[in-house]
C-alpha cells in the first residue's frame, strides 16, 4: 500500500510542539540566579564554540538579556539553534559544577535560548557592524550549513568579503532541514541565516559547486575556499529490497517534515528504523508523532553499544518507540511492489562484532523502512572537486585542527566533512577557527584567536577554553575512571 | 522544653516574640489574629493625633529572585481615631490577659503626652513605647526621629511621660544617628524602664529608570522612607550590642531589626535583647511565622542545655571588644577540602582580584589529587599558599559548598600580643617595629 498521512492537522500540531518550551522572564531570572559565576568555568571549556557561559548568564540575572545575546552570538553566530539542539547534557550542562554539588545543573541551553529569542523577537541587533574598511579579499564558502555559516560570519566580522554557495533552496544545512521538529523549527535556522547575511555575507542558494560553478572558477575568483559540505546520502544497507519506494533515508524523511505541511507527510502504520544513533531516534519519535501505530528501531548490537545519547533513548522510549536489539536486517519484503515487512535475523555479539544466528530469521510487518545507519562520506565528491586534497582513511579531509587548513594551503575545512560527523556546535566552532585560519593565511600573520576569559587573564586568553579543545562530559567520566 | 516566657522591665509575655509597632499591629482584629497564631505581645501601631496617609506607601529591595530583603515605607502613624485604638486595646487585653499589649505613642506637647499616656493606661496597656524614631513624615513636625536624634529632647519628653506613667515605659531609638548610646543614656536619665531598637533607617530603595522617580511613587514624586527587613539586621545587632554593653545605659532591651528566623532571634538575645519585635517578616509571610520562631528557638535552647531566655541573654555582648584588644599573633589560614571542592574557582578569583593573592591554580596532577568531582583534565584546582595567607576569610565566604574551605588556626607559639601591647612595647623599646607588608 502506498503511504498516506495519518493524523489531522490539530493533532499533529500538538504532537510536534516543542519539547522544551521557552523560559518565561521570571523563570529565566530564577534559573540564571542559581549560576555560581564560576571563574574559568568548566561549561566554557565544554563548549566547542567557546561561549562565555557564566558571563551571559549573569547578564540575564542582572536584567541585560540583550547583552547576554551579544556575548552568545559574538562567540557563536548560531547560538539560537545551538541553544535548542546541543546535547547540553554532555557538553556545558554536563560540565556544570553543580553536578558535583549533587544538584541539577544550570539549564544553560534554555537560558541561551531565552537570551537569543529576546533579541530575535525584538529585532535588536547586538553584533557590532563589520569593519567599514574591508580587506578587499574574496573568500568562497562551500555549503551553508553550520560550519559554513560559522566561518562566513567570522570572516565577515574580520572584514573579508564572503560568498557562500549552497545547493539547497535554503541555507542552514541540517539546521534547516534535519533537526527533529519538536526540538527546533526551521524558522529559527532561517532567522540565523538572515543574521549572517546582515553581516554582509552573500549567500547563493541553489548553487552546486561542480555543477553550477566549477571549482576552477572558484579558485580563480576567490583568495581562499572554505569547504563545509557535510556528509552525503544515507549509508546503503546492501540488502535486497532496499530500492523499494517505501525504503527512505531517515534524514530525507525528517527533511520532508521541514519542507511540507505536517498533515501532508505520509507515514507508515508500522515503521521500522534501522540504526541506533541520534538520527534514528529523531526518525522513530517523529514517525510515532506523525501517527504510526508502531515504530521500532532495529539495531544489530546491544543497548550498551548504541551511539544515541542516553537522554535521546529515554525520550524515544517515552514516546512509545520500541527497540529490537541484536537484530540485523536481511531483506525488505514487498507485496505488490510496496514494502510489507522487514526480514530480520538475530545476531550474536563476539568481541563487539555482530554475527547472524543461522535459522533465526523472522519477518516484522512494516510498511515504511527508514535508514539511519549513518551518512556516507563524500569521498567521491571531494575527490572530484579537489583532486589535490588529502583525504584520510576515515574518508574525511585531513586538516590542521586549529586553523582548518588542508593539504592545499588556500583550502580550509570544517564541520562534518572534516570531523566525520559531530554536533552543530562543533561545526560552528570549527568554521570559526577556520575563519581565523583563513584570515591568518591571507594576512600572513598569526591570527589572534578570539580571547576567552581565562585563568591566565586576557593576555593569554583562549587557553583551556572550549573553542580550542572542548571537554565533553562522557570523556571526562571516562578520564576519571582511568 | 525551655521556658520562653519573657519579662521586659515588668512587661510579661508567654514568649519573647512581639508584633512590632507597624501595619501588622494596626487593629484589634490583627492583634487577635497575632495572639491566636502564638505571638507573645503586640506593640500597637503608634497612636497620636490622627494623620492622613498617602496611597503607595511601601517599596522593596529584591536580590535576584529573593523578594523584599529590605522594605521601605512612607506610611505614618495610625490614621485611626485614638478612641478607636484605645477601645480595641481594652478589648484585646480583656480577651488576652496574659499577653503583652504595649501602646506605642507619638504626640507633641506635654499636655498631649500626659493625656495619651493616661488613656493608654486606662485602656489596660501593659506598657508604653515612645516612638521617637520614625524618619519620615512626623519628624518634619518635631516628632519621631526629630526627638530621637537629640538626646536632650529625648530626655525632656521622656521625663514628661514618666511624670504620669504607672506602667513600664520603653523608649524606641532611631538608628539615624551617629551614636545610638547617647540617646539611650538620655532615656535612662529620664527614668525610662527599657529601650527598643532599631526603628527604620532613612532610605531610597530604588529609582525607576524610566521616570526617575524612586519608589514608592505618589503622583510623580517619592519621599524618603524608613528601611527595615532582613537587610538591616547587621546594623540593628550592632546597635543593640552597643546599648547592651554600655554600662551607663543599663536598660532592658527589646530588639528590633530584620528578625525573620529563630536564629535571628537567638542572635538578638545573645547580644542582650529581652524581647524581640518583628514586623517585616509578618508583612511578608503573615503571623504564622511565629510558630517556627518559638519552635526553633526552643529547640536551640534545649540543644544547648539552656533552660530559659536568661541563660542565653547577653552571652555574646562581651565577645565584642575594641580592635586594639585583638591578638595580632593569632593566625588562621584557609584550607580546601578537595573531596568537597566542586571546582568553581570562586575562591581563587576572589583572593586574586579582591583580596591578597594567596591562592594559585595548579593542575590536579601537580597536586597529586587525581581526577574526580570538581577535578577534570586540563582544569586547574585552587591551592592556598599558606605561608602567604593572611586568614582574611574571603575565600571561605564565597565558597558555595558548606565546610569545603575551613579557616584553620595555625599555632605559631607566639604569646598573644594586642595592638595596645605592641604600642606599649615599642614605646618602651622592648621590640622592633613589625616590618610593613611588602
Amino acid at each position: 500500500m502506498p503511504l498516506s498521512p495519518r493524523l489531522p492537522a490539530d493533532a499533529l500540531v500538538r504532537n510536534f510542539n516543542e519539547l522544551k518550551p521557552p523560559l518565561r522572564p521570571q523563570e529565566a531570572l530564577v534559573e540564571a540566579s542559581r549560576c555560581l559565576y564560576c571563574f574559568d568555568a568548566p561549561c566554557i571549556m565544554a563548549c566547542p564554540s567557546g561561549i562565555d557561559v557564566p558571563a551571559f548568564i549573569k547578564k540575564i540575572a542582572f536584567g541585560n538579556p540583550a547583552g547576554a545575546a551579544k556575548t552568545i552570538l559574538t562567540a557563536n553566530i548560531l547560538g539560537a539553534s545551538c541553544a535548542r539542539v546541543c546535547p547540553t547534557q554532555v557538553l556545558c550542562e554536563g560540565a556544570c559544577v553543580l553536578d558535583d554539588r549533587d544538584e541539577q545543573p544550570i539549564q544553560i541551553g534554555r537560558l541561551q535560548r531565552y537570551a537569543t529569542d529576546y533579541v530575535t523577537e525584538r529585532k535588536i541587533s547586538v553584533l557590532p557592524p563589520p569593519p567599514i574598511r574591508r580587506s578587499g579579499r574574496q573568500i568562497a564558502v562551500i555549503g551553508a550549513g553550520p560550519a559554513g555559516l560559522g566561518c562566513a560570519a567570522e570572516l565577515a566580522r574580520l572584514g573579508h568579503h564572503v560568498t557562500v554557495f549552497e545547493k539547497q533552496p535554503h541555507a542552514g544545512g541540517l539546521n534547516t532541514y534535519g533537526i527533529a521538529y519538536y526540538k527546533m523549527k526551521p524558522q529559527v535556522s532561517l532567522a540565523e541565516v538572515e543574521l549572517v547575511q546582515s553581516l554582509g555575507v552573500e549567500i547563493r542558494t541553489g548553487m552546486m559547486v561542480g555543477r553550477d560553478i566549477t571549482m576552477d572558477q572558484l579558485e580563480k575568483d576567490y583568495a581562499a575556499v572554505f569547504v563545509g559540505v557535510g556528509l552525503g546520502a544515507a549509508t546503503r544497507l546492501r540488502i535486497p529490497g532496499e530500492d523499494l519506494p517505501e525504503v527512505v533515508d531517515a534524514l530525507e524523511f525528517i527533511s520532508h517534515i521541514h519542507t511540507d505541511r505536517l498533515e501532508k507527510i505520509p507515514v507508515g502504520r508500522r515503521v521500522a528504523v534501522i540504526g541506533c544513533g541520534n538520527t534514528a531516534i529523531d526518525a522513530v519519535t517523529q514517525a510515532k508523532r506523525l501517527g504510526a501505530e508502531r515504530a521500532f528501531i532495529v539495531y544489530r548490537r546491544d543497548e550498551a553499544d548504541m551511539s544515541a545519547y542516553g537522554f535521546e533513548y529515554e525520550h524515544a522510549k517515552h514516546d512509545g518507540a520500541q527497540f529490537l536489539f541484536k537484530a540485523a536486517p536481511v531483506e525488505v519484503i514487498a507485496t505488490d511492489g510496496h514494502v510489507s515487512g522487514l526480514k530480520l535475523v538475530l545476531t550474536n555479539l563476539v568481541k563487539g562484532k555482530a554475527h547472524p544466528v543461522a535459522g533465526s530469521e523472522w519477518i516484522e510487518p512494516c510498511d515504511l523502512v527508514l535508514k539511519a545507519v549513518g551518512q556516507e562520506k563524500q569521498v567521491k565528491l571531494l575527490r572530484s572537486l579537489f583532486p589535490a586534497l588529502t583525504i584520510d582513511d576515515r574518508g574525511v579531509i585531513a586538516h590542521d585542527k586549529l586553523t582548518g587548513q588542508t593539504s592545499v594551503p588556500h583550502i580550509f575545512v570544517g564541520g562534518d566533512c572534516g570531523n566525520g560527523g559531530r554536533e552543530v556546535v562543533n561545526a560552528v566552532g570549527e568554521g570559526k577557527k577556520a575563519a581565523h585560519g583563513i584570515h591568518a593565511y591571507l594576512t600572513r600573520q598569526k591570527a589572534p584567536l578570539p580571547l576567552q576569559p581565562s585563568r591566565l587573564g586576557a593576555k593569554q586568553g583562549a587557553t583551556g577554553s572550549g573553542l580550542l579543545s572542548p571537554i565533553r562530559a562522557h570523556e571526562l567520566e571516562a578520564a576519571m575512571k582511568r | 522544653m525551655a521556658d520562653l516566657s519573657c519579662n521586659l522591665a515588668g512587661i510579661k509575655s508567654p514568649n519573647p516574640f512581639w508584633v512590632a509597632s507597624g501595619p501588622p499591629a494596626n487593629t484589634g482584629y490583627q492583634a487577635h489574629r497575632a495572639f491566636e497564631a502564638g505571638w507573645g505581645g503586640v506593640v500597637w501601631k503608634t497612636i497620636g493625633v490622627p494623620i492622613v496617609n498617602v496611597s503607595s506607601r511601601y517599596s522593596a529591595l529584591n536580590y535576584g529572585p529573593q523578594r523584599m530583603i529590605g522594605l521601605n515605607n512612607i506610611e505614618l502613624i495610625s490614621d485611626r481615631a485614638p478612641e478607636t485604638n484605645f477601645r480595641e486595646i481594652a478589648e484585646v487585653k480583656k480577651r488576652w490577659p496574659h499577653h503583652a499589649v504595649i501602646a506605642s505613642l507619638m504626640v507633641e506637647t506635654r499636655e498631649q503626652w500626659h493625656e495619651f499616656v493616661k488613656r493608654a493606661i486606662d485602656a489596660g496597656a501593659d506598657g508604653i513605647e515612645l516612638n521617637y524614631g520614625c524618619p519620615h513624615g512626623m519628624c518634619e513636625r518635631g516628632m519621631g526621629s526629630a526627638v530621637g536624634q537629640q538626646p536632650a529632647v529625648t530626655e525632656k519628653i521622656t521625663g514628661w511621660v514618666m511624670e504620669v506613667a504607672t506602667v513600664p515605659v520603653i523608649v524606641k531609638l532611631t538608628p539615624n544617628i551617629t551614636d545610638v548610646t547617647a540617646v539611650a543614656r538620655a532615656a535612662k536619665r529620664a527614668g525610662a524602664n527599657a529601650i527598643s531598637l532599631i526603628n527604620t533607617i532613612n532610605s531610597i530603595t530604588n529609582v525607576n529608570l524610566d521616570t526617575f522617580v524612586p519608589e514608592p511613587t505618589v503622583r510623580g514624586l517619592s519621599s524618603h522612607g524608613g528601611y527595615c527587613g532582613p537587610a538591616v539586621k547587621p546594623i540593628a545587632l550592632n546597635m543593640v550590642q552597643a546599648c547592651a554593653a554600655d554600662t551607663e545605659v543599663g536598660l532592658p532591651i527589646s530588639g528590633i531589626g530584620g528578625i525573620t528566623t529563630w536564629r535571628d532571634a537567638a542572635e538578638f538575645i545573645a547580644l542582650g535583647s529581652s524581647s524581640l519585635q518583628v514586623c517585616t517578616a509578618i508583612m511578608h509571610y503573615g503571623f504564622r511565622i511565629v510558630e517556627d520562631l518559638n519552635d526553633g528557638l526552643n529547640a536551640y535552647l534545649d540543644s544547648k542545655g539552656m533552660h530559659s531566655l536568661a541563660d542565653l541573654r547577653g552571652r555574646a555582648v562581651n565577645k565584642l571588644n575594641k580592635w586594639e584588644n585583638l591578638d595580632l599573633h593569632f593566625h588562621r589560614v584557609a584550607r580546601i577540602d578537595y573531596d568537597k571542592c566542586i571546582g568553581c574557582n570562586l575562591c581563587y578569583i576572589a583572593c586574586e582580584d579582591g583580596a591578597h593573592q594567596c591562592i594559585d591554580l595548579k593542575s590536579p596532577d601537580e597536586l597529586k589529587l587525581g581526577l574526580g568531582p570538581g577535578r577534570v583534565p586540563h582544569k586547574p584546582v585552587p591551592k592556598v599558599r599558606e605561608e602567604d595567607c593572611v586568614g582574611c576569610n574571603l575565600c571561605s565566604l564565597v565558597c558555595p559548598v558548606d565546610d569545603c574551605i575551613t579557616m584553620t588556626v595555625i599555632e605559631n607559639g607566639q604569646p598573644p600580643m594586642t595592638w595596645s601591647n605592641y604600642q606599649d612595647k615599642l614605646a618602651k623599646g622592648q621590640m622592633r617595629p613589625i616590618p610593613p607588608h611588602p
